[in-house]
C-alpha cells in the first residue's frame, strides 16, 4: 500500500469515527426523543460512509489487483434502511404522544429503572 | 416489443445487476451470468409490488441530484455536529408541515428518505390524503425557510426526474 492511500485510509477512519462519536454525543445530550433521533441518522450517513470508503480503499490497494466494492453495497443498504428506522421510531413516538415537553423526559427517565432487555 | 417483454423494467433490472455485482465484487464471469439471470427474473417476481412503476425521465438530473444530496449530507453533518456539542438551549426544534406538489407514493418515499438522511431533519409522516410531509427539524428558527428549502432543493428536482 502506498503512502497516499495509507494516509487517506487513516484520515477517513478518524473522520468517520469522529462523526459516529458526535452522533452518540448527540444521542446522549439532546433533551427529548425527537431531537435525539437526529444523532443516529447523522452517524449512519457521513460517519459510516467515511469508514466504508476507507475500507474500500484499503482492500482495493492490497496486493491483489481486485478492487473492493462490497462497501458500496453496504452503504446503499444503509441508506435505504436508516430512514425507515428513523421514520418508524418517530411515528411510534408521535403515536405515544412523546412530544417535545419535559414530561416526556421525566417519563423516559422513570422507565429507565425497570426496563429489562427483551 | 420483444424488448418490452424480455425486460419489462429495464432500470430495475439494471439496478439488480449492479447491486449483485457490488455484493459479489464481480469476482468471476459465472457470478456475473448469475447476476444477469437475477436481473431478468427479479423484476418479474416483484412486479405485483409496483402497480405504477416510477419512470425515470431525466437520468442526468438524477446524477446532479445525487451530487447535491452528497454535498448536503457533508455540510449538514458539519452543522449538526457543531450544534450537538454547542449550547443546546440555542436550538429551536420544530415539527414542520411541508405541503407537497408531487403525487406519487414512490417519489414521496424517496423525498422522505432524502430528508431523513440529511442530518438535522427527519421525515415522520407522509399524509397521502392531503399530501403533506411532516418533518422534525433539530434547529428551525424559521420553519418557512426550511419548507422552502426542502421544496426547492429536493422536491422540485425529484418531480422533474420522475415526471410527476
Amino acid at each position: 500500500m502506498n503512502p497516499t492511500s495509507e494516509a487517506s485510509v487513516a484520515a477517513l477512519i478518524v473522520l468517520g469515527a469522529l462523526f459516529v462519536l458526535l452522533g452518540s454525543v448527540g444521542l446522549a445530550r439532546l433533551p427529548d426523543f425527537l431531537t435525539r433521533l437526529h444523532g443516529p441518522t447523522k452517524a449512519t450517513t457521513l460517519g459510516v460512509g467515511a469508514i466504508l470508503l476507507a475500507s474500500a480503499i484499503f482492500f482495493s490497494s492490497g496486493g491483489s489487483a481486485a478492487i473492493s466494492l462490497h462497501e458500496l453495497a453496504i452503504l446503499l443498504f444503509l441508506f435505504i434502511t436508516a430512514p425507515i428506522t428513523a421514520h418508524l421510531l418517530a411515528k411510534a413516538a408521535l403515536h405515544r404522544q412523546a412530544g417535545t415537553s419535559d414530561e416526556v423526559n421525566a417519563e423516559t427517565r422513570a422507565d429507565d429503572g425497570h426496563q429489562a432487555p427483551d | 416489443m420483444m424488448r418490452r417483454r424480455l425486460l419489462p423494467r429495464p432500470l430495475l433490472s439494471f439496478s439488480v445487476f449492479v447491486v449483485w455485482a457490488l455484493i459479489t465484487n464481480a469476482a468471476s464471469l459465472a457470478l456475473l451470468v448469475l447476476g444477469a439471470l437475477l436481473a431478468l427474473v427479479v423484476p418479474r417476481l416483484t412486479a405485483p409490488f409496483w402497480p405504477q412503476p416510477p419512470r425515470l425521465v431525466r437520468p442526468l438530473s438524477a446524477l446532479r441530484f445525487l451530487a447535491v444530496f452528497a454535498f448536503d449530507i457533508v455540510t449538514a453533518n458539519w452543522r449538526v455536529a457543531r450544534q450537538v456539542v454547542g449550547p443546546l438551549h440555542r436550538l429551536s426544534p420544530a415539527l414542520v408541515e411541508v405541503p407537497l406538489e408531487l403525487r406519487d407514493p414512490f417519489v414521496a418515499t424517496l423525498l422522505a428518505s432524502v430528508v431523513s438522511l440529511t442530518p438535522g431533519t427527519v421525515a415522520i409522516d407522509v399524509d397521502r390524503r392531503n399530501w403533506i410531509l411532516l418533518v422534525h427539524a433539530l434547529d428551525a428558527p424559521d420553519p418557512r425557510a426550511l419548507i422552502a428549502e426542502i421544496k426547492q432543493r429536493y422536491e422540485q428536482p425529484l418531480r422533474e426526474i420522475f415526471a410527476c
